[in-house]
Order: structure tokens, then C-alpha cells, then sequence
């Protein structure tokens, strides 16, 4: 199976590409649309120059080479939607070329080239309802900034093609070019498929339209290349076409074969001029550019030794793998204790509060120095929970949580066998059920202990001091 | 100057005239404004040079200048002068037609920028003037409205695309007026109208708000009954503008101020192919007349070599119908404009809406330019047709290292009668092969009168400079007026 896509991601520039609307999601139908976007006579486009930075980041984070000169050209066609009747795009210029992208796929880097990334307008949107009659337009959406990015044909199997999409996605949120939301339409693709027995060259390729979610495009793939094979078992032959995806039925149909393939008739757009961009320009975008995620799961797995679930789970989030770097460089630990903190409490109190992790209020230092305590055993990890329910309501810091609190871990063995002597003398009854056969009396046991002791004793020394006493007879 | 006989010939004078009359208290604008729209009253009905009359909205804003002449506020030049615009200009709240069935209840809700200089500079605006549908022709014999007539001969054409332009200044109807340039469309129906007309350097005019025809090749420029009216004119509208990333910044001089008659050791460039075939023996006789009356004042005539005009011809039609078969794309009928009440599919919405709303030549146009853009074509014809302009650039480079100014016929002949080229295309398209190469090289051109033929139409003369050499122009063009003691309206101003 041999997979290309063509995926279209809206830009979060704060304005359209070629006029001063807003450039926001939601708003009430055709709110946020002017005279230029609606391609009203005598308009003119003017560039948003935020659009080619964003773009050319993007370039540079898939390794492309940049075009310092680069056009916008007309592609020609009529749609309600479309209301110049024209979509300013590029054609044979584009901003960015032959670039590159490591994925990855069950722990394995696999690269895929990437053929191209261009500019160009977004169209708007028809309204059918039950309501009414007809069809209406809303016209929001005509002129939002959108980036193409068409990868070669590199792609194996739908796994790669999701591994591939996760990647763009979680990229362009990095780069803080989009918003990546799907359920708003920010990422959509068009997907190349085609069919080949081992040993023989490509088949005939079919491009699939109307793909909007990643899982969709999974069963996109899979399922046309189930039709391919069908198709050509039975003796078939695939014709080059173009078929629109269902997700809801679960199946594609013919949209327009190739003889009705449609002439774009593509001309260098004479309303706008050449883009040019300067070195030094190129040079400050070049530099603004992050470590990126799929570099960073890989680097976290190699040199943290951070299993790839949390890894991937902990790169998701930009904030959580910031705060997860900020916390390792504050204090010598081990980060897979870092990422359990950050994976685990951390992400519950964000997910029960809707806030940010600078909004909890918890910096990167004070929470190196719990988890430092901790793995020194300073304190028992009940202590560790208590200190950091403690540190989101107040500035204060572990040290002095600790010390006002009482609960540094006691490890004083005449302390603990003190203690471990009153709790078995109280409970004599647990004591003999243990002897009889019910080992499970022994965590009551510990746990009385560590209620004696107010939570500060070491629960592994008293462990053994109890199994001591119980082992006697 | 006192009493009502004397008012109701305001509308003969130039618009230099009015101006230090109006700031001088001579005149009101008001009464200049009443002349004019009187004169209208009188010549329409036989000259019909506009679609949409605007005589409210322009006696109050002449009633505004005078109170602001009263307070004594100090005014631009152009301040209550009444202008004509071409009906592709966007006018806000003023209907804007482009001369077409399709956009025959277009009101703009935004005005072209030349439009808000203009306001800017407190103009008084008329009316929008009739012009070939979408600027296709060159005759205005295209409009779907009317049939503008030339004030010379009411038998004969104004020229086009911007016919309303040139023969409502030449008959009084407009003391100046806006019209556009693709190919010829300022400077050949100023020609056919004894009247000056200019287009100026690509990109010194912000296109915001005109209506696109070919966007690569059009141009706003001014017509005026002297080339200091027309100075005066240009001076308001040239600029970069933010709106438009093809215009140009620079600086953009008052050309009224420094007009001059000095043409001594001027380079005159003479292109002998702009002489050759298709041009009449009587306009080539007084376009010739003109270059030695610049020589007896001191002027040099070089032979230039320029490219063949049959080739420009080509590249021009091929280059402008492209451009304009994607930028009359969007008349679908889906948001404004006329919208075919016969169609059960969307299919038959574009179709029936384009058919019946567009005209014969802008259909012819925007066939021929989908064609020339279509797969397997788009090499052969556009892609030769942009080669061809890179070389033509080429030639008058060189021609401009040999000459300061290249002198021509505007057109082949004088103004022909209605219906006598509208069933030959080709012959129709050859009106514009003196004029197009210009707009293909975005360069600055001017036509002046320079006499009349044996039928007593006026001929014109071509006058091309380099880029943005427009005070060049200007000063080329009025040192000619004034050796020949200004251009001859006293018929159609009569």
C-alpha cells in the first residue's frame, strides 16, 4: 500500500491573508468577512506577511528548502463558496520544497519526504438545512490563511499515515502557527492511495476528498485499499480518480474520474507581487525554531530513558514538556520521577481545574526539590501528596511545608520500635489472624503504625520490625 | 463677468479657469455645477455620455465648497470643479455599472481610492460615464445601456473603452473627467474627440476600486480641453496606496506647477513601424506636422526602433483576455450583480446568468482567454505571450537611451461610424495597435489634438515617455498647445 497526502492546515495569524478581518472561528455567519475577502468588483488583496512567516516556519521545521522568491498564482474554478470564482494559492513556485519528517512508527524513526508547502486563501462554507430551501453561503471563512503541505508518496500503511498526522499536528501547535483543533476544521486532508504486489511497481493512484478527522483518515486508507485489491482480484484494473470519503457510511464514492479532472488554469496572480524574502529575515525565522516534538520523544526515550507512552504523552502537551524540562534542570533527579509527578498529580489538578500549569502556581523548583526529598526519603510519599495539595494554596516551599508540618520521615529504629510494640500490644486480634493464615493483617498492621506515627515513619522499616514480632510464635 | 447668459457658458472653460475663479470668488461652484448639468440638459438627449446622472449629490457638495470658500478655508485646485468618472470606478452609494446588464443595480459600498483623493480635494462629481462593457472595445459601441455619440460628428463613434469620458469633456458635459487604460481605452477616444488624454506609468495610480478588466495592464487616468487641467488632474490621483501592492512609492510632483515650454535638444524618437501599415495618410501627415513643429522649437527627431506593433497586438489580447476571463469570473450570479431567474441547477445558474448577463464581446474575451489559459494551450499562447513582453520591455529600453520621448499616431485613423467596424473583429482590434505596446511595458503615455482630417475629425497625437515621466510628458505636450494656440473645441463646446 502507498499512501501520499496533501494536508491543509489553517494558520492562527490574527488576521485573514489578503485582507484586515478577523481571523476567528465561531462567530455569527458572514460577521467576520469585508469587500476584499468577498471578492466584491474592483477589490484587491493585499498579503498578510505574518502568513509567510508562518509558513516558512513550518518549512523550516520539515527541513524544506525556502524559496527567497517565491509567486502567488489564480487557480480557477466556480463554487458558491469560492466568491472571486479564483483561489490565490502558488503554483510552481512555492515557499518551500523538498523537505522531510521523522516519524514515529512502534518505536522506529521512518522519514518522509516532503514534497512541498505552499500559501493560500480558505474558502468559505454553504449552509444546507432543513429550514429552508436552497443552500446559503457564510463567508467567514473565505480568506482564512491556510498552509498546504504535500508529503511524497513514503507512506506504508495507515498507521504511518495517523503517525504522520499526529506529528504535523503536534508540530504546527509547537511552532504556535495553528490551533490544530480538528473539530474546528484547522487540519484537513486529501489522501493519495494506491495498491502494488511486492516486486511491482506503484499502482495507479486514487485521491480521496472530504477527510476530516485523523481516525477517519485511517479508515480511509484502509478501506479504499481494501476496494483496490478487490478490484483488481477480481480482475479489475483502478482508473485514476477522485472519490469523496463518508465517514458516517464508512465508505467513498466516485466524485469525477479523470477525463472530468478539472483545468484550473493556474496564471500568476497580477494583483499581488513577487514575495521576496531577505537572509537576514530568513535567518531570525530559521532561529526561532524549537526543539520539536518528534525530536523531543525520541531524545526523551534515548537519553532520559523515559518509556514512549509517557514520552509521547508528556510531548503532547508544549506546557507539559517544558515544565517537565524546567523541573529536571532545577535539581539532580531522576526524570522518570519528574514525568510520573508531572504525568500524575500535576495533570489531575489541571484536568479537574481547567487551568494552566502556570496558573496552579507550582514552579519548577519547588517541585524538583519534593520529588529530590522524596527519593532521598526524607519523606514518605503520603508526605509528598500532602506537600503538594499544600504548595497550590500557598508560596510557601517543600523545606518549610515539611518542617511546619512536621512529616520530615522518621527512620530512628528505638523511635519505630516503639511505636511498632504499641500498635502489636493493641491488636492482638489482627496479630493472631495473621498467624492464621491471614497475611493480609499485616497492611493493617503497617498502617496503624503509620497512623501512630502521625505519617512520618519510615512504613518500610516498621514492615520489617512487625514481620519480626508476627514470624516469633 | 455678471448675469445669466455669462453662467451658462461656465462649462466651456477649463478646469485651471474655474479654479482661480471659484477661489477667487468670481464664480460659485454652484453655478458652475448648475452650467454644466444645464449643458447636460441641452447635449444628452443627442450625446449620451452617461449611464447614471449624479445632479443632487453634486449641487450639495458644490454648496459645500462655496460655504467652505466662504469661511475661508483654503481649497486644493480641484476644489467644486465637476468631474466626470468612468462607470468602472467604484463610487460609493452611486450605482457603478461598468456598462453592463451584469452589474446594472451594482451599488458599491466602498469608493475606489481615486475617489476618496478626489473627495479629498472636495470634487464635484456629475455622473458616471458610459464606456464599453467591462472596458472591452473601442468604440463604446459595446455598452449595454446606450450608444455614446462623438460631438463631432454625432454619426461617428467616441472611441472607447472610455467613450463618455472623452466626449463628455469635449462637449462640455464634465469640465474633466476619469476614465481607464488597458490598451488604448483613454488615449484613443481622446484622440477621436479633440480632447487630452493620458495613461499614466503602471502602478503611480492605485487600481483599488476599478473595476478589473486586466489587471497587469489597467490604469485610472485623467482627461481634460488642456494638458493643464489634465496636470492638474493627475496630480490628485497619483500615490501609492496601501489597498494596492502594485503601486508604486514615490514622489509624486504637483505637475501643474512646473509645467514648461522648453523643448530645446529634447530627443524626439520617431518609430517608423507606429507610421506604417494601417495608419490613413492624413493622420500620418499631421501627427508629422506635429514632430516638426517640435523640431522648429528645438527640438531633435531620432528614427527609434521599437517592437513590431502586430506582435504587441498579439501578446496584448492574449495577456488581457487571460486576466480577464478569471477577473470576470466572479459575475456568477451567487452574490450581487444580475442573476439569470431561469435555472434549476447550479449548473444553470452560472451558465443562464453569465449568458444573459454578459455581452457579445465580453464573451468573446473571456472565451478567449480561458482558452489561452487551458492545459496543453497555456505554453503556446500565455506563456509566449509573457516572453513577448519581456522583449518588448527590452526594445524601449533601448529606444530610451536613444530618445527622451517617442512621438506616434494614437490610432491608425480618425473616429469611424457606428456599426462600421463592429462586424470585424479584427479590424475593430486594430484601433488599439498603436496604443497597446504602452500598456504592455506599464509605461506612461499622453494623446493631444494635433489637427483634423479632411472629414473635419480631430487626429491625435501620441507622445510616450519612460517611466514615470509624466512632467516630461506634460511639458512635452503643453509646449505644443501652447505653439499652437490651444486645441480647437469651438464646435462641440458651441
Amino acid at each position: 500500500m502507498i499512501v501520499g497526502l496533501e494536508v491543509h492546515c489553517e494558520l492562527n495569524t490574527k488576521t485573514k491573508i489578503y485582507c484586515s478581518c478577523r481571523n476567528s472561528f465561531g462567530a455569527e455567519v458572514n460577521s467576520q468577512c469585508c469587500s476584499v475577502c468577498m471578492g466584491m468588483p474592483g477589490t484587491l488583496p493585499t498579503l498578510n506577511e505574518k502568513v509567510v512567516d508562518y509558513a516558512v516556519k513550518m518549512g523550516y521545521a520539515l527541513n524544506c528548502s525556502i524559496n527567497p522568491v517565491s509567486k502567488q498564482d489564480r487557480k480557477n474554478y466556480f463554487y458558491p463558496d469560492l466568491p472571486k470564482a479564483y483561489q490565490i494559492s502558488q503554483f510552481d513556485i512555492p515557499l518551500c520544497e523538498n523537505g522531510h519528517l521523522d516519524i514515529l512508527v512502534d518505536g522506529k524513526e521512518k522519514r518522509i519526504g516532503i514534497t512541498r508547502i505552499h500559501i493560500e486563501e480558505d474558502a468559505g462554507k454553504l449552509i444546507h438545512d432543513e429550514s429552508f430551501a436552497g443552500t446559503l453561503v457564510d463567508f467567514n471563512r473565505c480568506g482564512v490563511p491556510l498552509i498546504e503541505i504535500v508529503s511524497e508518496p513514503d507512506l506504508r500503511s495507515s498507521a504511518e499515515a495517523k503517525a504522520y498526522l499526529d506529528t504535523i499536528r503536534e508540530i504546527v501547535i509547537y511552532l504556535g502557527i495553528s490551533d490544530g483543533k480538528m473539530q474546528e476544521g484547522s487540519i484537513r486532508c486529501d489522501i493519495n492511495v494506491s495498491v502494488h504486489k511486492p516486486g511491482e511497481p506503484f499502482g495507479t493512484r486514487v485521491e480521496m476528498k472530504n477527510v476530516n478527522t485523523f481516525s477517519g483518515a485511517v479508515r480511509a486508507i484502509e478501506y479504499e485499499a481494501a476496494r483496490q485489491i478487490e478490484v483488481l482480484e477480481n480482475g479489475g484494473t483502478i482508473s485514476q480518480e477522485t472519490r469523496r470519503w463518508d465517514d458516517l457510511k464508512g465508505c467513498n464514492f466516485l466524485l469525477r474520474s479523470k477525463e472530468d479532472a478539472q483545468d484550473y488554469r493556474y496564471f500568476p496572480e497580477p494583483d499581488l507581487s513577487t514575495i521576496v524574502l531577505d537572509e537576514e529575515h530568513l535567518a531570525e525565522l530559521k532561529a526561532s525554531i524549537p526543539e520539536l516534538p518528534n525530536k523531543k520523544v525520541v531524545r526523551y526515550m534515548q537519553t532520559l530513558s523515559i518509556p514512549e507512552e509517557d514520552a509521547r504523552l508528556l510531548v503532547e502537551s508544549v506546557e507539559k514538556a517544558a515544565y517537565f524540562e524546567e523541573i529536571i534542570a532545577a535539581g539532580k533527579i531522576v526524570p522518570k520521577d519528574a514525568a510520573n509527578w508531572v504525568l500524575g498529580a500535576v495533570s489531575r489538578v489541571i484536568n479537574e481545574t481547567g487551568k494552566s500549569i502556570a496558573e496552579i502556581g507550582v514552579s519548577a523548583e519547588k517541585m524538583a526539590k519534593l520529588i529530590e526529598m522524596l527519593e532521598k526519603k526524607e519523606i514518605s510519599s503520603s508526605a509528598g501528596s500532602t506537600v503538594f495539595e499544600e504548595m497550590l494554596h500557598s508560596d510557601k516551599t517543600p523545606a518549610d511545608i515539611v518542617a511546619e508540618k512536621g512529616l520530615a520521615q522518621v527512620s530512628d529504629q528505638d523511635v519505630l520500635q516503639q511505636i511498632v510494640d504499641q500498635v502489636a500490644a493493641a491488636n492482638q486480634k489482627s496479630i493472631d489472624d495473621y498467624r492464621g493464615g491471614k497475611t493480609n493483617a499485616l497492611g493493617f498492621l503497617v498502617g496503624q503504625c503509620m497512623k501512630a506515627s502521625k505519617g512520618k515513619g519510615n512504613p518500610a522499616i516498621m514492615r520489617e520490625m512487625l514481620l519480626k514480632i508476627l514470624e516469633q510464635n | 463677468m455678471k448675469g445669466m447668459n455669462i453662467n451658462m457658458e461656465l462649462y466651456r472653460l477649463t478646469a485651471a479657469e474655474l479654479s482661480r475663479m471659484i477661489r477667487n470668488k468670481e464664480v460659485s461652484s454652484t453655478e458652475v455645477t448648475k452650467s454644466v448639468f444645464s449643458r447636460i440638459k441641452a447635449k444628452e438627449n443627442e450625446i449620451e455620455a452617461y449611464v447614471t446622472l449624479n445632479e443632487e449629490g453634486a449641487l450639495k457638495k458644490a454648496a459645500e465648497v462655496d460655504e467652505k470658500i466662504a469661511r475661508g478655508e483654503t481649497l486644493s485646485s480641484l476644489a467644486g470643479i465637476p468631474v466626470g468618472i468612468k462607470d468602472n470606478i467604484c463610487t460609493k452609494g452611486l450605482r457603478t455599472t461598468c456598462s453592463s446588464k451584469m452589474l446594472s443595480n451594482f451599488v458599491p459600498p466602498y469608493n475606489a481610492t481615486v475617489i476618496n483623493k478626489l473627495e479629498a480635494a472636495d470634487f464635484v462629481c456629475t455622473g458616471k460615464l458610459n464606456m464599453d462593457e467591462f472596458a472591452m472595445g473601442s468604440s463604446t459601441e459595446t455598452s449595454f445601456f446606450k450608444k455614446t455619440k462623438n460631438p463631432f460628428d454625432t454619426s461617428r463613434v467616441p472611441g472607447g473603452s472610455s467613450g463618455g469620458s472623452a466626449a463628455s469633456v469635449a462637449c462640455g458635459e464634465a469640465i474633466v473627467s476619469l476614465g481607464s487604460d488597458t490598451g488604448g481605452s483613454i488615449r484613443q477616444p481622446a484622440s477621436f474627440c479633440g480632447v487630452v488624454g493620458m495613461k499614466p506609468t503602471y502602478g503611480s495610480v492605485s487600481r483599488f476600486g476599478l473595476v478589473a478588466f486586466a489587471s497587469s495592464l489597467d490604469q485610472i487616468g485623467p482627461f481634460g480641453r488642456c494638458v493643464e487641467d489634465v496636470a492638474m488632474l493627475t496630480s490628485v490621483i497619483c500615490g501609492k496606496d496601501p489597498m494596492d501592492t502594485t503601486s508604486v512609492r514615490r514622489e509624486y510632483p504637483r505637475f501643474e506647477d512646473h509645467l514648461s515650454t522648453d523643448v530645446k535638444g529634447l530627443r524626439i524618437g520617431i518609430p517608423e513601424v507606429y507610421f506604417g501599415k494601417g495608419v490613413t495618410e492624413e493622420v500620418r501627415q499631421s501627427v508629422m506636422k506635429a514632430a516638426h513643429q517640435y523640431e522648429a522649437m528645438g527640438a531633435v527627431l531620432v528614427p527609434v526602433e521599437l517592437p513590431q506593433p502586430d506582435y504587441a497586438l498579439a501578446a496584448y489580447y492574449i495577456i488581457a483576455c487571460a486576466e480577464a476571463s478569471s477577473n470576470l469570473a466572479r459575475f456568477d450570479g451567487v452574490k450581487y450583480g444580475y442573476r439569470s431567474p431561469n435555472f434549476t441547477s447550479l449548473e444553470d445558474l452560472y451558465e443562464n446568468t453569465r449568458s444573459e448577463g454578459f455581452g457579445e464581446e465580453v464573451k468573446r474575451r473571456i472565451m478567449l482567454g480561458t482558452y489561452v489559459l487551458s492545459s496543453g494551450y497555456y505554453d503556446a499562447y500565455y506563456k509566449k505571450a509573457k516572453f513577448t513582453q519581456n522583449l518588448m520591455q527590452d526594445m524601449f529600453r533601448k529606444a530610451f537611451t536613444q530618445a527622451d520621448v517617442i512621438l506616434c499616431p494614437t490610432a491608425p485613423d480618425t473616429a469611424f461610424k457606428f456599426g462600421e467596424n463592429s462586424d470585424d473583429q479584427v479590424k475593430m482590434y486594430m484601433n488599439d495597435i498603436l496604443t497597446v505596446t504602452v500598456n504592455i511595458v506599464g509605461l506612461p503615455a499622453i494623446s493631444i489634438p494635433c489637427g483634423f482630417d479632411s472629414k473635419g475629425m480631430p487626429v491625435g497625437c501620441q507622445l510616450i515617455g519612460d517611466k514615470f515621466s509624466e512632467q516630461l510628458l506634460l511639458n512635452t505636450a503643453f509646449a505644443y498647445e501652447k505653439a499652437v494656440g490651444g486645441f480647437d473645441l469651438s464646435r462641440t463646446l458651441a
